[in-house]
């Protein structure tokens, strides 16, 4: 029996660090490879020596498949490629192959040249790594080698983020990276069509949660910040430089232009020209109204929003500042943060989600003293605030996306376990299919079970077509009967005339002659008659035909023929004879025949 | 009080005229005329009885009456800036060309139509009274069955989905019913300008697939054309023309137009708007299925943005549509030529116009000639399309601008879509070469003209007037449309430069013979250069390409296969193959030669579990199967006959079995041959032992004493001989079926 195999080296009733193994029909592919912003360990990367210890990477994996451009998606790709070693190929969308290599040299400069960690790729990695990518296109069917093939959807989450099918045979699984079901101001919400795949592998963030209408969480941010830049506070928001903050800054820009405000906003390190030209230039990947006003009016021209200096975080009075990264765990939001932290009137706003460790995951805690490096400490007075803006699918948009899709099993990653196991059991109760949740390391198994896929002769199918009539009728199924040829590696289905024939076979006829006595006092023409009339009664549905001049009556292909007795000309003599395809019909006429003729047939 | 001044000059073979206040004329001419200017009632009458060819200009008044008694007719036109009269008196017809109203007229005045006419050869650009009528027809891109009367769009039809076409043969209208058709495949964007026609009022309710950059640019141009049109205000129209007497009259290519009634006006913007919306998006090798039976995908084609070549397959057949495609490297992603092998059937079209034209050549004297002209102070005209092969020419200008020294050289680019068509050009990284991919890596824009913009050294307006008239600087080099001359920006610039011979036109685009363009402007005292830019295939490249990809058969336009009329020694300008291709011409039925053996079926797991193979030879095995087919969109699965539901209680049984048999299928073939020792032996094991074996010429006939049966055993065939002994005669007939193999 075939089988589907999963295992989570990463995102494994977690968050993080995604990376999830698939085995489908002999292949082994790679779903992202994401770091842990939470460890500055080991932990930080997948296991990768859950492959390595069995041979390379390259030899293991058929192909590597990068869902969108977030470090926890593609934070190890450099690590896992260079330093580990996998020459084969990695796909990813335009926008992610665009944007992914800039966040990653990011992280590099972060690790390396702030922290001082050495044994971390170099940018010459990342531009090796890179050179390894082949970009997707959506809905682009790409043909990895003979038997796989994969398809990329839209998934709305990011720029250029992608949920993949993947195809081996008849079986297929979707992995759905990170999605979001409802279109937010400058990308289009996910969508897939009804592929039925094997397995779903879906992200399961806000398993529990059903959000708010997004104009709420909307206009509780607008107010929080205008509250806070009114009493002449400071706001900061910490970002990652492409995403959310585009998203941020398009419903600021708006909002500063509407209520006519004139405190600064500043968009941290020279990213944000470069970041805002991405979006420029991809702009087939947002949401269709940004697209159609593109031409009048690009929405990624801030007016209202200037770059940030460093200098700029001492000035006097409110202020709103985007900057990275954006879980706090390190560089210039961490020191604003720090710079900031004292003054109650002051705000940061945490717009997405913080992974266990990092600064941002403890003060949305609540702690209040953060133990720092250097064993120093730091009071946190500033106002926190959380606003979910980070566009991951709901458990309304999951169960949304398993309807679109209609997955036959469905497989959870990219969630805290607490929350998977109460959406596991929301969805096997609502779908009745089969809802796994493998830990790290574990493997799930998935049983397919395919189709056989069989070339059957168009004269035979014509001529079952044609038998059943045009319209199916669901009391009289349609019954085909064939013969199977297999021969190396085809399966064909033809008619058994045919199958005869290729396969050079004569055919053995088998025919059944029985000879019935009756007693019937009238001529011969009179008992052919009677006989006749008696089967049509009988024999309801089948053809019957008089043939007086033979002295014989035919049901289908099979003939009776009538004769007298030489010895008594009131015993007739049936002759029977059938061939053994009409064995069934010659079996009941014998013994029908043999009971007599009603006498109320004249 | 006079009002009117009419000063005669006959010696100096020139006329002045002056009324007081308004009007100058200057015409020159050795012959008789009179001159009638009559400023206070705000119009000039000029007529020339002798000559038909005038030329009034009348700048401060609002309308021109003019009269030219020999021919018989009156226009009128109102002008502010520049416009011209011409009068074909040989052909019966006037071009007017007005461009402060936008339009331009070429009327026929015995017969009230209008008639633009471009290129005997390969176009057809024809318009009538008032331009409330427009048909375009390009033979050369004829569609494989379906010829809609403005033929910039290519229809293909999917020759499996429609086995019957009912094609009526012309001179009849109506070449089929376009509400038959299910899909419509959109190559590229120059391939699309007629679905409006057929996506409305046509009973229509297919699906039509394209690529995004075809989708956007095809619209853009769409609007473009409507734009164009919709400056010409409306008039009466007129049809007597078209009356088979008249029609045959008439000059030009218009007297051999067969079917001037299937003529449509042109589309509305609404028109086009909801034809689009029905155009469904596909990306390059995406597959898309059509009502179960067949895959279509659109392959990169190499020829323009998002242009594409179509597979139409089944599980055992393919069919190839080529059509516009390029090996060049331009700015489009190059040709995806592997996807194209094992073709059954190729359908080759849209090869290049111009098979004797170097693209690269040509594209070195356009820079040449423009940098030439432009140093000896005239002015360069660039009649082209709005998106395409402007891309390219602007990159080879930003490259040549300063090596030649063009720095100060404005470069205006006027169309109503300009600036949209500049800026979708560098959305669609996707769609574009690795070069310019890349270049959306780093971000930068993908194509130069982004910087000849922000450097100022690119400026594009939506029309002459507004921006433009207050900062056009000469000399300078304009692109603008329509590349026919006929309509658009382009035939301001004509009237304006066509008298000056420091000023150039250079023709890009091979659509259109530059000769018939320029016709209705002569004479004229411009340079013009043609410079035709056509990047698709050419015959040389295309046989390199089929012997690489070896379809089965090969269909194309009858045209390719014979050298042009016009250069018929020229044998290497034509198709020339190992295997004649399939040759159609306009409004031909061809059925296309391939059989279809086989439908893939799916087998149900249980059903395939519960087959039984036996193997007939080595490597060969048979099962027979039994099941139940299931035909649903198409798709067809084979799942295991529910086993009826347990015999009845015994009270019902011998009810039962007094009903006949169902009408069930027949019992499978037999094949093979029963051994006579074999059977003896098992008939023995089964206590019938009396048995007397007879020979005879073809076997033998056993008799069964006890039984009272008889067996006749041939080499294929059996005959079992039982009379009133059903137990025993399903026995034997079993005992039988052993030796058997069943199919």
């Amino acid at each position: 029996m075939p089988e589907i195999k999963v295992t989570p080296l990463g995102a494994g009733q977690d968050v993080g660090r995604s990376c999830i193994l698939v085995s489908i029909g002999g292949k082994n592919i790679m779903l992202d490879c994401g770091m842990h912003m939470g460890f500055n360990d080991d932990r930080r990367f997948p296991d990768f020596s859950y492959i390595t210890q069995n041979g390379r990477l390259t030899e293991f994996l058929d192909c590597v498949i990068i869902s969108h451009f977030h470090l926890d998606h593609c934070g190890a790709l450099p690590y896992m490629s260079e330093m580990v070693g996998y020459d084969g190929p990695i796909y990813m969308t335009h926008p992610t192959k665009a944007i992914c290599p800039i966040l990653l040299e990011d992280f590099r400069k972060i690790t390396v040249d702030k922290k001082g960690e050495t044994n971390f790729f170099t940018s010459q990695m990342i531009k090796d790594c890179m050179k390894k990518v082949v970009p997707l296109n959506l809905h682009q069917t790409v043909q990895v080698d003979e038997e796989l093939e994969i398809k990329a959807y839209y998934a709305g989450h990011v720029l250029g983020a992608a949920m993949v099918q993947i195809k081996v045979g008849s079986e297929s699984v979707v992995y759905t990276g990170d999605y979001n079901m409802t279109p937010d101001r400058h990308l289009g919400a996910a969508w897939i069509d009804k592929c039925r795949p094997d397995l779903l592998i879906s992200e399961s963030t806000y398993a529990t949660t059903i959000r708010d209408s997004k104009r709420c969480r909307e206009r509780d941010f607008l107010k929080k910040v205008h509250e806070t830049v009114e009493r002449g506070g400071k706001v900061l928001i910490p970002v990652f430089a492409l995403g959310r903050a585009q998203e941020l800054c398009i419903l600021l820009e708006t909002f500063w232009e509407r209520m006519n405000l004139k405190a600064p906003i500043y968009f941290s390190t020279g990213m944000t020209e470069k970041a805002n030209h991405y979006y420029k230039l991809f702009i087939t990947w947002t949401n269709q109204k940004i697209r159609k006003t593109f031409v009048q009016r690009n929405m990624f021209e801030f007016k209202h929003i200037k770059p940030f200096d460093r200098s700029y975080a001492d000035n006097p009075g409110p202020m709103v500042v985007f900057a990275t990264p954006g879980m706090l765990h390190a560089g210039q939001s961490l020191q604003i943060f720090k710079k900031w932290a004292g003054n109650e009137k002051n705000m940061v706003i945490m717009p997405g989600y913080c992974v266990q460790g990092t600064i941002g995951h403890k003060i949305l805690n609540g702690q209040r003293k953060l133990e720092l490096e250097g064993r120093s400490t730091l009071e946190v007075k500033l106002q926190v605030e959380y606003m979910s803006f980070s566009a991951h699918a709901d458990a309304k948009g999951i169960m949304q996306l398993i309807r679109m899709a209609e997955p036959r099993n469905m497989l959870l990653v990219h969630g805290e376990a607490v929350k998977m196991e109460f959406l596991k059991g929301k969805i096997e109760q609502e779908f009745s299919i089969d809802c796994y949740m493998p830990a790290n390391g574990e493997t799930t198994t998935v049983t397919t079970n395919p189709n056989v896929p069989v070339d059957i002769s168009l004269n035979l199918l014509k001529r079952e077509m044609s038998l059943g009539g045009t319209l199916p009728d669901p009391k009289k199924p349609r019954t085909m009967h064939g013969t199977l040829i297999m021969k190396e590696n085809s399966l064909r289905l033809v008619s058994p005339e045919q199958a005869m024939k290729e396969l050079g076979l004569s055919e053995h006829h088998l025919r059944f002659t029985c000879r019935v006595q009756l007693q019937d006092p009238h001529s011969d023409a009179d008992t052919l008659h009677r006989i006749y009339m008696h089967l049509k009664s009988v024999l309801k549905g089948y053809t019957t035909q008089h043939l007086p001049d033979s002295m014989s009556v035919m049901v289908e292909s099979i003939v009776v023929k009538v004769s007298s007795s030489t010895e008594d000309p009131n015993t007739k003599v049936l002759l029977l004879s059938w061939s053994y395809q009409d064995e069934d019909l010659g079996s009941f006429l014998s013994t029908l025949l043999k009971k007599g003729l009603p006498s109320t047939t004249v | 009080m006079l009002f009117y001044v009419v000063i005669c000059c006959p010696m100096l073979s020139y006329v002045i005229l002056c009324s007081m206040l308004f009007c100058v004329v200057l015409c020159y001419s050795l012959l008789p005329y009179v001159i009638l200017c009559c400023p206070m009632l705000f119009c000039v009458v000029l007529c020339c009885p002798m000559l038909s060819y005038v030329v009034l200009c009348c700048p401060m008044l609002s309308y021109v009456v003019l009269c030219c008694s020999v021919l018989s007719y009156v226009v009128l036109c109102c002008s502010m800036l520049f416009y011209v009269v011409l009068c074909y008196s040989v052909l019966f017809c006037v071009v007017l060309c007005c461009p402060m109203l936008f339009y331009v007229v070429l009327c026929c005045p015995v017969l009230f139509y209008v008639v633009l006419c471009c290129s005997v050869l390969s176009y057809v650009v024809l318009c009538y009274s008032m331009l409330s009528y427009v048909v375009l027809c390009c033979p050369m891109l004829s569609c494989v069955v379906l010829c809609c009367p403005m033929l910039f769009c290519v229809v293909l039809c999917c020759p499996m989905l429609f086995p019957v076409l009912t094609l009526t043969p012309p001179p009849q209208r109506e070449l089929m019913d376009l509400s038959t058709i299910d899909v419509i495949l959109i190559s590229n964007y120059h391939c699309m300008m007629a679905l409006p026609y057929i996506t409305e009022h046509s009973g229509f309710t297919g699906a039509v697939y394209a690529t995004e950059p075809t989708l956007q640019i095809g619209r853009l141009l769409m609007e473009e054309l409507v734009n164009h049109m919709e400056r010409v205000p409306k008039a009466q129209t007129a049809t007597c023309w078209k009356n088979k007497e008249i029609q045959r009259l008439l000059p030009g290519p218009l007297k051999d137009v067969a079917e001037v009634w299937a003529w449509k006006r042109c589309y509305t913007i609404q028109e086009v708007n909801s034809a689009l919306s029905k155009v469904q998006l596909v990306g390059y090798s995406q597959k898309v299925e059509l009502f179960g039976a067949v895959q279509v995908s659109p392959l990169s084609s190499g020829y323009s943005l998002g242009s594409s070549n179509w597979i139409i397959q089944s599980h055992y057949e393919k069919v190839s549509y080529m059509s516009g495609s390029s090996l060049l490297t331009t700015h489009p992603q190059p040709m995806d030529q592997s996807s194209l092998k094992n073709s059954d059937i190729l359908i080759l079209t849209g090869l290049t116009q111009m098979p004797t034209a170097n693209p690269d050549g040509m594209l070195g004297e356009f820079c040449s000639n423009l940098a030439m002209t432009i140093r000896a102070g005239g002015n360069v005209l660039v009649p082209c399309y709005s998106s395409g092969v402007i891309y390219d020419l602007l990159e080879c200008l930003y490259q040549f601008i300063d090596s030649a020294n063009l720095g100060s050289t404005p470069f205006y680019f006027i169309s109503p879509i300009a600036n949209s068509s500049l800026e979708f050009s560098q959305i669609f990284a996707e769609w574009l070469c690795h070069n310019k991919q890349s270049k959306v890596y780093l971000p930068e824009p993908p194509f130069p003209h982004a910087e000849l913009i922000q450097t100022n050294k690119l400026k594009h307006y939506p029309s002459i007037h507004g921006d433009f008239s207050s900062e056009f600087r000469q000399p300078c080099v304009v692109f603008t449309g329509h590349p026919s001359l006929r309509f658009g920006d382009v035939v301001h610039f004509m009237e304006l430069w066509g008298r000056s011979s420091l000023n150039t036109i250079i023709f890009t685009e091979p659509d259109f013979s530059y000769l018939d363009a320029l016709a209705p402007y002569q004479p004229l005292a411009m340079k013009c250069v043609y410079c035709p830019i056509d990047t698709r295939l050419n015959f040389h490249q295309v046989s390199k390409l089929l012997k690489e990809i070896q379809p089965l058969h090969v269909v194309c336009p009858e045209q390719y296969t014979q050298p042009p009329p016009a250069q018929s020694h020229r044998s290497d300008l034509m198709l020339e193959l190992p295997a004649p291709p399939l040759p159609y011409r306009r409004c031909s039925v061809l059925s296309l030669p391939f059989r279809r053996r086989y439908e893939r079926i799916h087998l149900l797991p249980e059903l395939a579990k519960s087959l039984v193979p036996s193997e007939v030879k080595p490597g060969v095995s048979v099962a027979t199967v039994s099941g139940m087919l299931q035909s649903k969109d198409n798709k067809h699965t084979l799942m295991s006959v529910p086993r009826p539901p347990p015999a009845a209680p015994t009270k019902k049984r011998k009810r039962v079995a007094e009903e006949p048999p169902e009408l069930l299928a027949p019992k499978p073939l037999l094949s093979g041959a029963v051994p006579l020792d074999g059977f003896l032996a098992t008939l023995h094991k089964h206590g019938v032992s009396e048995v007397k074996v007879e020979e005879t010429a073809d076997g033998h006939i056993l008799h069964l004493q006890a039984e009272d049966a008889l067996i006749q055993m041939e080499a294929h065939a059996t005959h079992i001989v039982c009379d009133n002994n059903e137990p025993m005669r399903t026995t034997l007939r079993d005992l039988v079926l052993r030796f058997l193999q069943k199919l």
